[in-house]
């Protein structure tokens, strides 16, 4: 196997231009596990922690540019205000150590259903930057996962960055773990509230083969929300809400959970991250009042 | 962690870091800082690398097997099958069932079929790919109530196919079946029909019945350290072997057969152990190491990677549990039923003695005139069970302990007022008739336990929300909603050290010599340090014993006797009493040396002499003479007293095969638990905020060792409770690994509280109780029983899973 070390996006995209089965390894945390378990057998390695351009995050044309080499630990210190549901999936992301290797952009090119920062992307309608020698490009995340494990990346590219909207409402994230830390998602459920658009997002992990949305419970909750006072959505709103997440999900049975299981354990925490919006919605009403 | 320990006070010595005192592990430093070398260290620079292929089916024929193409990768030193067995072809601790390399049929996922010796582990691994297996699959087997009770369920072993063993065969898949009946029921024994009378009449006469199933799930050990080890070829044609074990000796005893070797000529040297709780009693690579050493002669060194090795040990047996308890309107049994059926999988291991200690404790420590108990253990082709810590006693406390709060809860009484109701005592009979002749003060335990401090409220904390305080953790499912707080009990009785007629024993050599000035104790065992920290205990008993600070612990090796298993509670009791023995004898010869020289007034008996601080002390006569002076330098010709000794419990009875009676365990211990939890009842997520711990241990040795112990024990109960389960469905492990198969981290483990009493053993050294089992019983109730209470549910599969608390079926 071969271990590809370039200094320059440049270097590396030609890299992965000529050896299109070659693996990017930034963290390693996912690709020396599947190394390791005999799991896969690359012809080539492009390590791409030598890439300044990829461990650098701040703001860009009114959103946050996150490269893609950027860890969690980073992501939790520093844009928990202005990305607060990924700063939020960030945190619950296994151990100290991983956190400190691990990065979004290895989420996004490994694309397991059960990857933390997925359902924040979907629901902050963020966007995937993409290179190749050809070229840059960018595609919402909404557009990104195809099927299992399969993305809108094309084999010669290269995940650069994530774009994240600046926030304009409240943003949720809560997962579900058999033990109180170091877990992988039984199932996870995030929310975005947008003000200014007056729309919802929401995005759903280890809920079927690709992470989901549940656009039938966005729609719902952006008709019925009190966008201008804020008020508590009726007891059966939040029930509905819940039930439609719910709908969403095209869980299985597997040993970490069962299919109903995950349906339930969506409900409930579509639920409570409405509530929990509502509130933190009303105290930016007050605030703009 | 606030802990509370009471001093030994009446073994004060003058001898630093003696008996009572905490010293620091010898090994201690070198394991924080990462530089002890485990068994997966082993390096040797012209060593082979060993691997097994194993069976991907359950149960099935073997057509054939080629190795042809293996053979031929380049730098393939040996690819072997269980042809090149060259003695026994069997193995197993207690029916030789096992084995070494499949033939004929393999028996569970996982079953090695052959191995492979190559200069890289890659290419050992691409060896393995070019060996051809026709495997002709069949239905496996994986029922064990049907293995235990139906006649026509097809059977694991054929019969004939355990030409040693061919007494288990009428009996089908049941590996053991034992009986205990007591009272009115041990006079109809035999009779179903007239069994049943005696159960009609007595539920008749009770004022409240409970009955439940219940289910224990099967548990791994989870130890760190994955199996490992070295075999050395030698020059006389035999074989080193540098492995982590339990048990030296009895691995020396099935490797030999298998090697077609007298045992002297395979020389066991115990290697750095990464914990162990009972997987490491049977053998996993020691012959395939053996058998490729001998066959290359180059050493080969075998290191399982996770997954392999949640194959290549035996687990906690699961268990189907029925049981019904009649008691009085006051809160006093009247009868128990219980029906116990342990699943053994595919091969005997240790499930006889299971059987053994689930029947013999089935009831718990509760005084009930009749018992009708059956306890099963059975052949399926699941994977196979052996020993973990709390050996059957484990599953059993489940049941009995949730039959108890169940109870508790009709009677409307309080849980731990219904158990001192019941309680035993000292001079209690056990269910085997057993009398307890060593201090169980039960009731005072539940008293102290339910007396401790409570945990604040939540509301009470500085950060009611910190999600590290809440059920689901950092993973920000709740900020308080839908958690409720609940509190429960649980205690066990456990049996410590071998049972059921075996003769237990363990073997010091003991040495005092002067070395460079100064006095030095050897102590040499084939004691397998474990994690458990015997090695810190011996150097205490020889110090506290011969009055000398400076103790070398040898390595443990098949050189010295046998030292019996690090298992069962048991090496503090024996290995200690091992030590304790060896150290009293030389200190008798120190004593009788000093006497020849004229340095002890002939008035003065033994009885008034001791060692003390490098001398040998007159208790009316003060300092009589240092033991530099009596013995002299060794290099220049002094004297060095030098005993090996071997320490036996007191002899054991079998139980009998029809009523299962007999006096079986050698000494009891217990542990009381009180478990406190939040529960988010809408997701069925757990919060375990306080479990705190009443202990009974006759002596304290090393009171930090021992507060380990204890939270280890416990923390373990919690994993049962509420994470640990291997999954099996029709014989297939689903989570092999540890990132499905879980284990509490820090943030599960709560802080805990732990009282420690000291009622001494009069039968045991120093008085000490086994103490490493007895809280991974109890921990496990105490914490399913406060789940119950937050949750109403009944709960009744450990660990409890979150389909379970918000009412899914599974």
């Amino acid at each position: 196997m071969e271990f590809l070390s370039p200094s320059t996006l440049e270097e590396a995209l030609e890299a992965k231009s000529a050896l299109p089965e070659a693996v990017p390894i930034m963290g390693g945390t996912d690709v020396m596990v599947e190394l390791n378990f005999d799991r896969r057998r690359p012809p080539a390695l492009i390590d791409l922690t030598r890439i300044p351009e990829l461990a650098e995050f701040g703001p860009e044309d009114g959103r946050i540019r996150l490269g893609a080499g950027v860890s969690y630990t980073k992501v939790i210190e520093h844009l928990s205000g202005r990305a607060p549901a990924l700063a939020k999936a960030s945190r619950s992301v296994a151990s100290p150590q991983i956190r400190n290797r691990g990065t979004v952009g290895g989420n996004l090119g490994g694309a397991s259903p059960a990857g933390e920062s997925h359902p924040p992307l979907l629901a902050t309608d963020a966007t995937v930057e993409l290179a190749s020698v050809r070229g840059r490009r960018r595609v919402p995340a909404r557009e990104f996962y195809l099927s299992l494990r399969t993305t809108a990346r094309r084999e010669d590219e290269l995940i650069t960055a994530v774009l994240l909207p600046e926030p304009s409402g409240p943003q949720q994230f809560a997962k579900i773990g058999t033990r109180n830390a170091m877990v992988i998602a039984v199932t996870s459920f995030s929310l975005a509230l947008d003000s200014e658009r007056r729309t919802v997002g929401t995005g759903l992990g280890s809920a079927g083969p690709t992470p989901l949305r549940a656009e039938a419970a966005e729609e719902f909750l952006s008709e019925e929300f009190d966008w201008e006072g804020g008020t508590s959505p009726s007891e059966s709103v939040v029930r509905r809400f819940g039930e439609l997440v719910a709908a969403a999900a095209r869980p299985i049975d597997d040993q970490r959970g069962s299919a109903e299981y995950r349906r339930h354990a969506l409900s409930v925490m579509a639920r409570r991250a409405l509530s929990w919006s509502v509130t933190d919605y009303r105290k930016g009403v007050t605030r703009c009042a | 962690m606030a802990a509370t320990i009471r001093t030994v006070t009446d073994l004060a010595s003058t001898t630093e870091d003696g008996v009572g005192a905490s010293p620091r592990r010898p090994d201690g430093t070198l394991k924080v800082t990462g530089e002890f070398a485990y068994s997966s260290d082993l390096w040797m620079e012209d060593m082979l690398w060993g691997a097994t292929l194993r069976s991907p089916h359950p149960h099935a024929e073997i057509l054939g097997i080629d190795i042809t193409e293996a053979v031929k990768v380049p730098g393939v030193h040996a690819v072997l099958t269980h042809e090149d067995v060259p003695g026994e072809k069997r193995y197993g601790l207690e029916h030789r069932d096992q084995p070494v390399l499949a033939f004929g049929k393999v028996r569970y996922e996982g079953e090695p079929v052959a191995v492979v010796a190559a200069d890289h582990p890659e290419t050992a691994r691409r060896a393995m790919e070019r060996i051809r297996v026709d495997y002709g699959v069949l239905e496996p087997v994986v029922d064990s109530r049907r293995a235990a009770l139906d006649p026509d369920c097809p059977r694991v072993h054929e019969e004939g196919t355990l030409p040693e063993n061919p007494e288990h065969n009428p009996r089908g898949n049941r590996l053991r079946y034992q009986p205990i009946r007591t009272g009115a029921f041990s006079e109809v024994a035999g009779s179903q029909e007239r069994e049943r009378r005696v159960l009609e009449r007595l539920r008749a006469e009770a004022d409240v019945v409970v009955s439940s199933e219940y289910e224990v799930g099967m548990q791994d050990q989870a130890f760190l350290g994955p199996e490992s080890g070295m075999a050395v070829p030698a020059e006389d044609g035999g074989v080193d072997l540098y492995v982590a074990t339990q048990w030296l000796h009895v691995d020396q005893r099935q490797i030999a057969p298998a090697l077609g070797l007298p045992q002297e000529k395979v020389r066991l040297t115990l290697a750095g152990v990464g914990g162990a709780f009972g997987a490491r009693e049977d053998l996993s690579m020691q012959i395939h190491a053996c058998l490729l050493a001998l066959r290359t002669g180059r050493p080969v060194k075998f290191v399982y990677d996770r997954e392999e090795s949640f194959y290549g040990h035996v687990h906690r047996h699961p268990a189907r549990m029925r049981y019904e308890h009649g008691a009085r309107s006051d809160g006093t049994l009247l009868y128990a039923t219980a029906e116990i059926i342990v699943d053994g999988g595919a091969y005997a291991s240790a499930t006889p003695a299971v059987v053994g200690v689930a029947s013999s404790l089935g009831i718990g420590p509760y005084e009930v005139p009749h018992v009708l108990l059956d306890a099963y253990g059975v052949y399926t082709n699941n994977p196979p069970c052996g020993a973990m810590r709390g050996f059957g006693a484990v599953q059993a406390c489940f049941a009995y302990e949730s039959q108890m709060d169940r109870l508790a809860e009709e009677l409307g009484v309080h849980p731990v007022d219904l158990r001192i109701k019941n309680a035993m005592s000292q001079g209690s009979r056990i269910i085997t008739g057993q009398e307890i002749d060593m201090p169980l003060p039960m009731a005072e335990m539940l008293r102290i336990c339910r007396d401790l401090p409570m945990p604040p409220a939540r509301e009470d904390l500085a950060d009611p929300s910190d999600p590290r305080i809440l059920p689901g953790g950092v993973a920000g499912t709740t900020r308080g909603e839908g958690v409720v707080r609940g509190v429960g009990y649980g205690l066990g009785l456990k049996n410590l050290c071998f049972s059921e007629g075996f003769d237990d024993y363990s073997t010091a050599r003991v040495r005092l010599e002067v070395s460079g000035g100064e006095p030095v104790v050897l102590v040499h065992t084939a004691a397998a340090e474990v994690g458990q920290g015997l090695v810190t205990v011996k150097g205490q008993i020889a110090r506290t014993e011969l009055g000398v600070e400076k103790v070398v612990i040898a390595p443990s090796d098949t050189q010295v006797g046998s030292a019996g298993s690090s298992s069962a509670s048991r090496q503090s009791y024996m290995t200690g009493g091992a030590v304790k023995v060896a150290c009293a004898s030389v200190r008798a010869e120190v004593f009788s040396l000093a006497r020849e020289r004229g340095l002890v007034p002939d008035d003065l008996p033994d009885t008034d002499l001791s060692l003390v601080g490098g001398k040998l002390v007159s208790a009316t006569a003060g300092a009589l003479v240092s033991l530099v002076d009596l013995l002299g330098e060794a290099s220049d010709g002094g004297t060095v007293v030098e005993r090996t000794r071997e320490y036996h419990h007191r002899p054991t009875e079998m139980l009998d095969p029809r009523l299962g009676q007999g006096a079986s365990h050698t000494q009891f211990g217990m542990c009381v638990h009180r478990a406190v939890v939040d529960v988010d009842v809408e997701l069925g997520l757990v919060k375990v905020v306080a479990l705190d711990a009443v202990q009974d241990v006759g002596r304290i040795l090393h009171p930090q060792q021992l507060l380990g112990q204890i939270q280890g024990g416990s923390a373990q109960g919690l994993g049962l409770a509420l994470m640990e389960e291997i999954q099996v469905r029709d014989g297939r492990i689903r989570n092999p690994s540890f990132t499905d198969y879980l284990i509490p981290t820090i943030l599960d483990t709560p802080p805990m509280r732990i009282e420690v009493l000291e009622h001494p053993d009069p039968h045991s050294p120093y008085g000490l109780r086994g103490a490493g089992e007895p809280p991974t019983l109890s921990s496990t109730p105490a914490i399913v029983a406060a789940v119950r209470a937050a949750t109403g549910r009944a709960l009744t599969h450990a660990p409890v899973r979150p389909e379970d608390i918000v009412g899914i079926e599974l």
